[in-house]
């Protein structure tokens, strides 16, 4: 089944009226999508650490219970760190999701085919490691009842979404990782993110 | 001086951690007991070393303290994520337990553990050396204040010496 969802079009859905969601996005395409959708001290945008975005939606779940951490990242991108699915399956954060965004693509180095396109199925991992909401995502129906599990439901939830692959326009956030670091706890803890 | 892992954990307390990440030594295990029992601590046991830098940025992201445990042939595995650490001046404090350095029963332990310091240093981690018992909480405390009054990068080694495992088999009963 070819994809029909477009990358820009489901981040954007997922981050319209995102309130006090707190972002991580897994370096390239993922990033300049959570850029598109618009800039935002709110998000963690990695430019590096390829394999690592769903650690530090772990590290940063389990910091902040009381709140919502997405974390959204690329096929590659978590495919370099499929270990951490069995540790967060172990931690089970409740307030931890992660939406897979699949084009099955290295996106930034020329479009090769990642394991994803061979029909490694990245979501029966997830499950497979203690994910109990895990699915590949194919379709527009689907995807509706998708964001809301990402958004809300009981986590570790984990949501592939098969994506067309397709070079667009970069939309680049900050990057200077000082100041990305700098502005997200102060929008998260607020003059004590400076006190500490 | 046998309870340095006990000074060890009044170190990570006083230091407010609350996520302990480890990839398990023999040298940690009983630290690592510790940890595990404290209700006001997180054990988060990883998969490879390198999760646990992603875990500790991500912790401070969300206001929280997080170490990080493991033995030196880790180190290698952390060195990409490690540049994350770098650029964005995350706080980071590692323990790690020698090995490949004094009397090393296992030739594929001496290549990392002769390479662990220069790793960490070619990566702007400021690496600080436990040689004995009395040293390892000193050492360690003083490390994690640079770590969080400085927002620095801090690896303690300690030193195999310390840790005392002199083969396989007395690796195996502990």
């Amino acid at each position: 089944m070819s994809a029909t969802l477009k990358r820009r079009d489901v981040v954007a859905a997922l981050l319209r009226d995102r309130g006090e969601l707190l972002v991580v996005a897994g370096l390239g395409s993922t990033a300049w999508d959570i850029s598109a959708a618009g800039d935002s001290a709110l998000s963690f945008p990695m430019w590096g650490a390829m394999g690592n975005a769903a650690m530090v939606g772990l590290g940063l779940a389990l910091a902040q219970p009381s709140r919502r951490v997405l974390v959204i990242t690329g096929d590659g991108e978590m495919l370099m760190g499929l270990g951490s699915l069995a540790t967060i399956g172990v931690q089970q954060p409740r307030n931890l999701a992660i939406a897979v965004i699949d084009n099955e693509r290295y996106g930034e180095t020329g479009m090769q085919a990642t394991h994803t396109a061979s029909g490694v199925d990245l979501a029966g991992v997830a499950r497979a490691c203690g994910f109990g909401n895990a699915a590949v995502v194919q379709t527009e129906v689907e995807f509706a009842t998708t964001r809301k599990a990402l958004l809300g439901a009981a986590g570790p939830v984990f949501m592939q979404i098969k994506v067309v692959a397709e070079k667009i326009p970069l939309v680049l956030p900050p990057r200077d990782g000082g100041l990305l670091k700098a502005r997200f706890r102060r929008a998260v803890l607020g003059p004590q993110a400076d006190a500490e | 001086m046998n309870d340095w892992p006990e000074q060890l954990f009044g170190v990570l307390k006083d230091a407010k951690v609350r996520q302990v990440a480890y990839v398990p030594d023999a040298g940690h295990k009983r630290l690592i007991e510790l940890c595990r029992a404290d209700p006001a601590m997180r054990a988060v046991p990883l998969s490879t070393e390198e999760e646990g830098i992603g875990l500790a940025a991500g912790a401070w992201l969300g206001g929280e303290r997080s170490v990080l445990l493991m033995q030196s042939s880790g180190v290698g595995n952390c060195i990409n994520a490690l540049g994350m650490t770098s650029e964005c001046r995350f706080p980071l404090l590692m323990l790690v337990t020698m090995r490949g350095e004094q009397g090393e029963f296992n030739p594929w332990q001496v290549p990392m553990g002769q390479a662990t310091r220069p790793a960490l240093e070619s990566m702007g981690v400021v690496v600080q050396h436990a040689a004995s018992a009395q040293e390892v909480a000193p050492t360690a405390d003083a490390a994690a204040r640079l770590a969080w009054g400085s927002y620095a990068a801090v690896a303690v080694l300690i030193a195999q010496r310390v840790i005392g495992i002199k083969s396989f088999q007395d690796q195996a009963s502990r």
